[in-house]
């Protein structure tokens, strides 16, 4: 076995100094916002982290924002590290974008009580006036969508491929599930938590299951369903999406998805910043304050009576005829 | 009517495991040509992934499967090139140089891909293969000929390695210079040679691999293949460097990982001890080979770098 | 001979190494249109350049060390231990529950308790893989591969059932975490105003005690016998199997340790999952096999080996958020720079037994036996 000295190891840190000089001065003062995101996955995932950065990219069309993203960060002490770094750069609002981040963000945010942070998905702000919390109602898109996917299933069986069961992924899938039983009493739905948020193949093959016990309409969250759509499209069965806009993946089967239009609720976060107030406040983007919305794919010939209830749904959450998960 | 049931679901669990047995398989197959040779190469899954974004990126362009496959073999067989050239001649440390491999493999697939597609974007996956007579068995039929083409190769390379390694002056050099490269040596057999080729042949199944999970999901993502290649890596050992052990290893992992999907799916299994459904896997496999009691060794030359008159 | 020169050509050599990776780096850098002198730099600079980055560079390379140490003692016992990741899971739980079951002791008892708990349930794991192999001639590398899923699994069960923050369950989140651990248990910081906990002192008390094991204790000398030639040490009467054993249970006990102190020295003070290994030990478990490697197996060189791949990973991270390039260029460069100087050692080994005595040209071969020697001697 080789071995290498401490001389060697102390020549390569040499080597590196000579590479080092100092990185360029802080960024030129202004009136620009400075905002930064640490996300999970990647911000073009077509899920999760994609809605938060398009939310940002949205505001930032009516207001000047010098925006950093830290993504596929999903080693949970990296991301504290990367919150804590923003933090000490000076950034203006520190977006911490994954339910798991929570327990270490309650600690940083303690110790820079100038700098605004916004923790999702979540609603809990710890008490601590530098910290908001944002969440979806991704039940109120999963009920809607439910019931139109009892209406459409002609075998009565429908199947969901969840990650783990937990936040944002279980509230749309409990939704889902309600809405598909509130349309249909007698509906089959299963549901299969494959129980990783990145197995791309198993979430294949959980889909090809639930197929093979008859569902003709399948739903899924979080990133690894490109695999569950990929098995829906072979088939040509039905895919109901959210998070996103998953139709690109599928044009053919994708009916619906439940889009997350975050710059909702961020364009009244950055507003209370303007009068400087940094956090404290609980959000969520639901039906009714247009956060969520139900995108219909145009190419997708759904029988108007579905799409009648799809639409009908949502003007019962929005008027709080329906509760979905009560 | 549920009896019925019954049997489409056996039907399409069988069909689930195969399927989820094929990367094993191909990755498994290839680490064992180049292990029997005497090199390991603990590199598979960047090798996998590699080939996988290859194979991806090349039908997202051109819209041709046959070429993307080409592509992922290709590349396997650079890297088992490059692979067989630090460890042949440069008699790198194994261990170290293919985990070197792996995160390289890692890294680059994440990033080619970020910076040249992006957002993903599906491509059109394998067609199924109907084979005339054998399709139409019943039960069996469903079974074991309702599958893209890319699983009929992985299993029927299973018999030709077999035989290759068995049967062939070529196998017979394989394996001489896994046990005992000195005496190979002296008989006149090329000890690098061998090696290179079995390295090359090795790395391309795994590139063949990752080009077979990415085309049959129609899709790419960051590390796509979570960790498969060194669960291929384990299945070596339990098919004790034999095509037709890696084979069997391959199903058992495979077709117990349909079978908790499955049971989950139909709500067998509660929902809170889905967790500890998921481990069924792994602790099969284990246990499988305590049953076995495998009385195989691994082949003597392994991870030792042959140099000759040392 | 020239001792002088041989020794500055052993170290100029894998600096190359590094150097062509690092060329190679730069190049990707300016083809993704990032200043190649601007990114090097950030990196450096925030892994080595201040005391925020040298602490967590330390902070990053614990759990290396840790792992590297594990790893040392295992190959040199010939036992290939590839379920770091699992030994680092398991030994975290047993430390949580532990932290959880006692919340009133004070932080003298309290510290000590829990990492030692930690270190016995990594220690149980990785005995299993130890057991296998000796009883049932199971590959030791299969089953701490089959064992690391088992055991991310087990810890998945656990922190969303048995061990999640009652909190969650009321507000109906259920992020599968722990409470916040009892205050006693954090781990102290050593510098004021830096991140640098207590965990840092342990791993680097940890390597000398390693150290010491294989080259000072009958039992360490035990282990490197089996190593290099177990028909030799089982004809000397060593006790092989439990040998093995107790190979991976040490090697399993330090990944434990990394664990337990992952979860006491982290942002949060609590243990949470995101359904992978990754998420937790940040692939600290595979990593520290490349430290330990690239240290020669030698536990007191893993420090150095350690620190170096600790930064590497901060600034990789700080790279990101700099000038943001994917940190999966580090990655790949990471891998490249493995894969350069593993193989460099081979110019290395050549221009030294050239330099030693011209006249030998069967050289290689000759400079591995001297360096094994040279190893047992250490």
């Amino acid at each position: 076995m080789r071995r290498f000295n401490f001389g060697t190891v102390m020549l390569v840190v040499l080597i590196l100094t000579a590479f080092c000089v100092l990185p360029a001065g802080v960024m030129a003062a202004g009136k620009m916002l400075k905002i930064a995101i640490v996300a999970p996955s990647a911000s073009n995932d077509l899920a999760f982290t994609q809605s938060i950065v398009d939310g940002i990219n949205a505001v930032k069309k009516e207001r000047p924002i010098d925006l950093a993203v830290t993504d596929g960060t999903f080693v949970v002490e990296d991301a504290a590290a990367a919150i804590r770094d923003y933090a000490k750069k000076g950034y203006d609002l520190v977006i911490a974008h994954g339910s798991q981040y929570g327990g270490s963000l309650k600690e940083i945010a303690k110790d820079f009580p100038k700098t605004a942070f916004a923790w999702g998905t979540s609603a809990d702000t710890f008490g601590l006036p530098n910290v908001s919390s944002y969440e979806a109602a991704s039940d109120e898109g999963g009920f809607v969508m439910g019931m139109m996917a009892a209406a459409l299933s002609k075998k009565g069986s429908i199947g969901v491929v969840g990650p783990i069961e937990v936040g944002d992924a279980k509230l749309f899938v409990d939704g889902f599930v309600a809405g598909a039983k509130a349309q249909n009493p007698k509906i089959k739905a299963n549901v299969n938590y494959i129980g990783s948020f990145s197995d791309v193949a198993l979430a294949a093959e959980a889909a090809r299951a639930h197929m093979a016990v008859g569902a003709d309409v399948l739903t899924g969250t979080a990133q690894m369903v490109v695999g569950a759509i990929g098995a829906a499209r072979s088939k040509g069965v039905a895919w109901f999406g959210t998070q996103a806009d998953q139709t690109e993946l599928a044009p053919e089967i994708v009916v619906a998805c439940q889009v997350y239009k975050w710059e909702v609720i961020l364009r009244q976060i950055l507003a209370d910043m303007d009068n400087g107030i940094l956090g404290g406040k609980k959000y969520a983007i639901t039906l009714a304050n247009d956060g969520l919305m139900i995108e219909f794919n145009p190419k997708y010939k759904l029988p108007d009576t579905v799409t009648k209830i799809g639409k009908k749904a949502v003007m019962d959450i929005k008027s709080g005829k329906i509760k979905p998960l009560k | 009517m549920s009896d019925l049931i019954n049997t489409t679901i056996i039907i399409a669990t069988v069909a689930s495991g195969i399927r989820l047995a094929t990367p094993f398989l191909l990755a498994s197959l290839g680490e064992s040509i180049g292990q029997r040779s005497g090199v390991l190469n603990l590199g598979v899954d960047g090798v996998m992934l590699l080939g996988a974004f290859a194979a991806y990126y090349t039908v997202l362009k051109t819209g041709n499967l046959f070429l993307g496959i080409m592509i992922g073999l290709i590349l396997g067989a650079l890297i088992g090139l490059f692979y067989a050239f630090i460890t042949v001649n440069l008699q790198a440390q194994q261990g170290v140089s293919g985990i070197g491999i792996y995160l390289f493999g890692l890294g680059m697939s994440d990033l080619l891909f970020q910076k040249l597609v992006g957002t993903p974007r599906p491509i059109m996956p394998f067609r199924i293969l109907h084979i005339p007579l054998l399709s139409d068995i019943p039960i069996i039929g469903e079974m074991f000929f309702d599958h893209s083409l890319i699983v009929y190769v992985a299993f029927l390379l299973v018999p030709l390695l077999s035989l290759i390694i068995n049967r062939t002056t070529y196998g017979m050099n394989i394996r001489a210079i896994g046990e005992n490269p000195e005496a190979a040596d002296s008989l006149g057999v090329s000890v690098g040679g061998i090696r290179y080729s079995a390295l090359i042949i090795g790395n391309m199944l795994a590139g063949l691999a990752g080009a077979a999970l990415a085309i049959e999901l129609g899709i790419f993502q960051h590390n796509l293949t979570n960790a498969m290649g060194f669960i291929a890596i384990a299945l070596v050992y339990f098919g004790a460097w034999r095509p037709l052990g890696v084979m069997a290893g391959s199903l058992v992992f495979g077709v117990v990982a349909a079978i908790v999907l499955q049971c989950k799916t139909l709500g067998l299994i509660p929902r809170s001890a889905s967790d500890l459904a998921a481990m069924a896997p792994a602790i099969i496999t284990i246990l499988a080979l305590v049953v076995v009691a495998n009385r195989f060794r691994q082949p003597t030359a392994l991870t030792k770098p042959y140099v000759r008159g040392g | 001979m020239n001792n002088l020169k041989t020794k500055m050509i052993s170290w100029t050599i894998p600096s190359c190494a590094v150097l062509a990776a690092l060329i190679i780096g730069a190049i990707m850098l300016s083809a993704l249109g990032a200043n190649p002198i601007k990114g090097f730099g950030t990196m450096f600079a925030s892994a080595f350049g201040n005391l925020d980055g040298l602490a967590s560079t330390a902070v990053k390379s614990i759990p290396l060390l840790l792992v590297g140490i594990g790893i040392c003692i295992a190959f040199r016992a010939s036992v290939i231990n590839i379920g770091g990741e699992g030994q680092m899971v398991m030994g975290a739980l047993l430390a949580t529950i532990m932290a959880l079951a006692f919340p009133g002791l004070p932080a003298i008892i309290f510290i000590p308790l829990v990492l030692l708990v930690g270190l016995i349930g990594g220690a149980a794991w990785g005995a299993i893989p130890g057991a296998l192999k000796a009883y049932f001639n199971v590959s030791e590398i299969l089953s701490t591969i089959m064992l690391n899923i088992v055991a991310v699994q087990f810890m998945n069960f656990m922190l969303r059932g048995p061990l999640i923050d009652p909190g969650e369950i009321e507000r109906g989140t259920r992020i599968p975490q722990t409470a916040r651990l009892p205050e006693a248990t954090d781990l102290p910081l050593l510098l004021e105003g830096a991140r640098m906990h207590l965990g840092f002192l342990i791993a680097v008390l940890a390597a000398v005690a390693a150290w010491i094991l294989l080259w000072r204790t009958s039992l360490g000398f035990r282990l490197r016998s089996v190593g290099l030639n177990p028909a030799a040490a089982r004809y000397a009467g060593i006790p092989v199997k439990r040998s093995i054993i107790m190979a991976l249970a040490i090697s399993g006990a330090m990944a434990g340790l990394a664990g337990a102190i992952l979860v006491f020295g982290s942002e949060s003070h609590r243990m949470v999952t995101d359904g992978s290994s990754t998420g937790f030990t940040g692939s600290a478990g595979f990593n520290g096999i490349v430290v330990a490697l690239f240290a020669g197996l030698h536990p007191l060189w893993s420090i150095p080996s350690a620190l170096l791949f600790g930064g590497m990973l901060v600034g990789a991270n700080a790279l990101q958020r700099a000038v943001q390039v994917p940190s999966a260029l580090i990655i790949a460069l990471n891998g490249l720079i493995v894969v350069f100087v593993v193989s460099s050692e081979y110019f290395k080994r050549r221009v030294q037994t050239v330099q030693t005595d011209p006249k030998v040209q069967k050289t290689v071969s000759d400079s591995d036996k001297n360096q094994e020697s040279d190893n047992l001697k250490d």
